[in-house]
């Protein structure tokens, strides 16, 4: 199963190996990580996805990520109110002859922007729930995915 | 005042109460050792390997509860602290390391003696810093051992670039206040876990306490013997809680285990409650999770939250430390009496006592109990790691608190002879006895050198069996007795003893061993005895890895021939 995770932790040089070399030596497994400034300085807030991990482990992540000195607070977020994200940058395949059905289909999504545009293709930026990025891949692959980078989930619990 | 970062150190050291560190010159941690001289309050013993020293500081820690302190260069020199640094992690021993470094301008681009030691203790350290500014290096030491010896103690290391124990800062005072918000060990347990704990006690017919080390790191010995005895519960050990309540006692049951008791763990199995205080509940103790005290409800004390579930599910689960813990329950327990229950543990030890199998040569077993016959139980005890190690801690039931120091968690063989020094040094007027292996022994030998420099009285009691006796037991068992590199012949130990002008004893007769020892506790100064022991024997009983007491095998001639010696 999959969870998600929230942290706030200093924001030092080596916090993520620290973090990160935990995760691994326990043996569970980071989906997406994503780390940026929060709102105090000095401390960084970071979004943690995990997966194929059981309902026993969940405890063990958040203690063990707590008794890392550099963590302030690491909460399972997953089951309460919140607010999450993940923003997509997606190059696609586009001529002049198809560009056309790839704008129909972005009118179907919210969130959307076409951040650039060649003559062979266009990169969508798409921001929305994990679910919503996979359907619009799902439509956009007959054609043809060139590039796909994603940022992982970032989370606010809404409480 | 303006002091080098050198100078540095050796001020926040004094601050931290720090009178003696165990460390090895070299290039990088020059300076810091250039200042060293200037501050003849702070000893510095000269081991002759890094590993050497952080064993050595970890069972100068272990002996006395202060934190230990070990000093390296840079590169190999702090590589060499890296078992040493596991050692202490595992089994929570609260220590700082200080390593050289290259220069600043020099990291990261491959220089002589470089080598990224925060990143290699990355996992094995609980703590680590790489200090960058000379300014930085007080609150980074007042930090560092705020960490080593607070919540579940451990090791911390501060990596200290050349350049950096040089850059002069300004020194006014020893920082008193420090601010780690991620860091808040959970010392006072929630009240209202403890009453459910209590009620738990008080309701069971047949609990029995699980003494871990975490009870001599809170200093709870006194608050366990008086629960113990209010509430009439037995008192089985961790491998590291011995020494945790007394060994004499007529409610100790010691150690518990793959090679604790047969009647320490029947008595785990047949028991309706567990207390474990201050231990994880490793592998070592529970074997097969699912098959282990079925009968038995759970309390589980620990001081660190990540234990708590790791192994095993607590029905009542405590955050805390072990002292705060059991002062609160105190107050609660019913006085009773439990006779029935005691009287059931009697009649196990009467049926499954420990022993010593008749045997013309001498057994490993037979020294042990001579040598607590010698010293009843009162001297401290470092041990190695393998067969001589789980028969010590079977027959050699210690009366001291922290009395007896072993490696648990990592199992690094080595230990027993500079932990044995910094013991000594810890406890200068106790008798100290390193019950010792041959085959471990061999790899950290070069310390007697440094126990002769310091005139330590250790003696040391070498199982010599010319076997890894563990190894070989495990290949007879469950390799089909097919022995593989187990042939580990040392020196002659007694000419090695002489090399390094310490006192040198062979003993080759069973009716020698008593007097060898006599003489050893006699003599004023260290002491070596080579007991060429049986070599094949095996250590019973023997719970198999990851299976339950049902499995437990005990000694095949134990109704034959041999004889009872602890009950």
């Amino acid at each position: 199963m999959k969870r998600i995770i929230s942290a706030l932790v200093h924001d030092r040089p080596g916090v993520l190996n620290r973090i990160s070399s935990m995760f691994r030596r326990r043996g569970f497994n980071i989906a997406s990580l994503a780390v940026g400034h929060s709102e105090k300085t000095g401390f960084s807030r970071m979004t943690i996805v995990v997966d194929n991990i059981e309902d026993s482990q969940i405890d063990q992540i958040t203690t063990q990520l707590d008794n890392v000195v550099e963590v302030v607070e690491a909460f399972d977020i997953t089951d309460q109110p919140n607010v999450v994200r993940e923003t997509a940058l997606i190059k696609v395949s586009a001529t002049p002859s198809t560009r056309g059905q790839i704008v129909e289909i972005l009118d179907l999504f919210n969130g959307i922007e076409v951040a650039n545009v060649s003559t062979d293709w266009i990169i969508i930026e798409i921001t929305g729930t994990t679910d919503q990025i996979e359907s619009m891949l799902t439509l956009l692959e007959p054609h043809g995915i060139i590039e796909l980078m994603r940022t992982g989930l970032i989370a606010l619990t809404s409480n | 005042m303006e002091l080098a970062g050198g100078e540095l150190i050796c001020e926040s050291l004094i601050q931290e109460g720090v009178d003696l560190v165990f460390g090895h010159p070299g290039g990088a941690i020059l300076p810091l050792y250039d200042h060293l001289t200037k501050y003849p309050q702070i000893k510095h013993v000269l081991t002759r390997h890094e590993q050497g020293a952080a064993h050595a500081a970890d069972g100068y820690a272990r002996a006395t509860g202060k934190v230990g302190v070990c000093i390296a260069t840079s590169g190999p020199g702090a590589i060499n602290l890296v078992v040493g640094l596991a050692t202490a992690y595992m089994d929570s021993t609260p220590m700082v390391a200080i390593t050289g470094q290259v220069t600043r301008g020099a990291i990261g681009k491959d220089a002589f003696q470089e080598c990224d030691i925060t990143g290699i203790t990355l996992p094995v350290t609980k703590h680590n810093y790489l200090v960058t500014k000379a300014s930085d290096l007080p609150m980074v030491i007042k930090e560092a051992f705020h960490i080593a010896k607070t919540g579940r103690p451990g090791p911390v290391l501060i990596d200290v670039p050349r350049d950096v124990l040089q850059e002069l800062s300004n020194f006014e005072e020893y920082p008193q206040t420090i601010d780690l918000p991620g860091y808040k060990p959970h010392v006072k347990p929630e009240l209202s876990q403890v009453k459910k704990a209590v009620d738990l006690i008080n309701k069971s017919k047949n609990p029995i306490i699980l003494a871990g080390r975490g009870v001599q790191i809170s200093g709870a010995e006194k608050e366990l013997l008086e629960i113990a005895e209010k509430a009439q519960i037995p008192v089985i050990s961790t491998l590291l809680g011995l020494g945790s309540f007394p060994g004499s006692h007529y409610l100790s049951l010691g150690l518990m285990g793959m090679h604790g008791s047969a009647f320490a763990n029947i008595a785990a199995d047949e028991s309706d409650l567990i207390i474990n205080i201050g231990a994880r509940f490793d592998d070592r103790i529970v074997g097969k999770v699912e098959d282990f005290a079925t009968n038995a409800k759970f309390i589980h004390i620990t001081i660190d939250p990540s234990n708590i579930n790791q192994n095993l599910e607590a029905d009542v689960p405590i955050v805390g430390d072990a002292k705060s813990t059991l002062e609160m329950m105190s107050a609660m327990v019913i006085k009773t009496t439990r006779t029935k229950w005691l009287a059931r543990m009697e009649e196990l030890r009467t049926k499954h006592p420990l022993h010593i199998p008749e045997s013309d040569s001498i057994l490993p077993q037979y020294i042990i109990r001579e040598l607590w016959n010698e010293t009843k139980g009162e001297a401290r005890i470092v041990t190695g790691v393998g067969q001589h190690q789980m028969w010590a801690a079977q027959l050699y039931p210690t009366n001291v608190e922290r009395g007896f120091i072993t490696s648990g968690g990592l199992g690094t063989m080595g230990y027993e002879v500079p932990a044995a020094m910094g013991m000594q040094m810890g406890r200068p007027k106790d008798l100290v006895w390193s019950i010792a292996g041959d085959g471990g022994f061999q790899m950290t030998m070069q310390e007697l050198a440094t126990i002769r420099d310091e005139k330590l009285p250790v003696k040391f009691a070498i199982m010599n069996n010319s076997y890894l006796g563990m190894v070989r037991q495990w290949q007879e068992l469950f390799y089909d007795n097919r022995y593989s590199q187990i042939d580990i012949a040392g020196p002659n130990w007694v000419k090695l003893a002489d090399a390094y002008d310490i006192k040198g004893i062979r003993v080759e007769k069973k009716s020698d061993v008593r007097s060898a020892i006599q003489e050893a506790n006699d003599h004023d100064g260290p002491v070596l005895i080579d007991f060429v022991v049986e070599q094949e024997g095996n250590v019973y009983p023997m719970i198999p890895a990851g299976q339950s007491v049902q499995e437990m095998v005990e000694d095949p001639e134990m109704h034959t021939k041999s004889s009872a010696v602890l009950k």
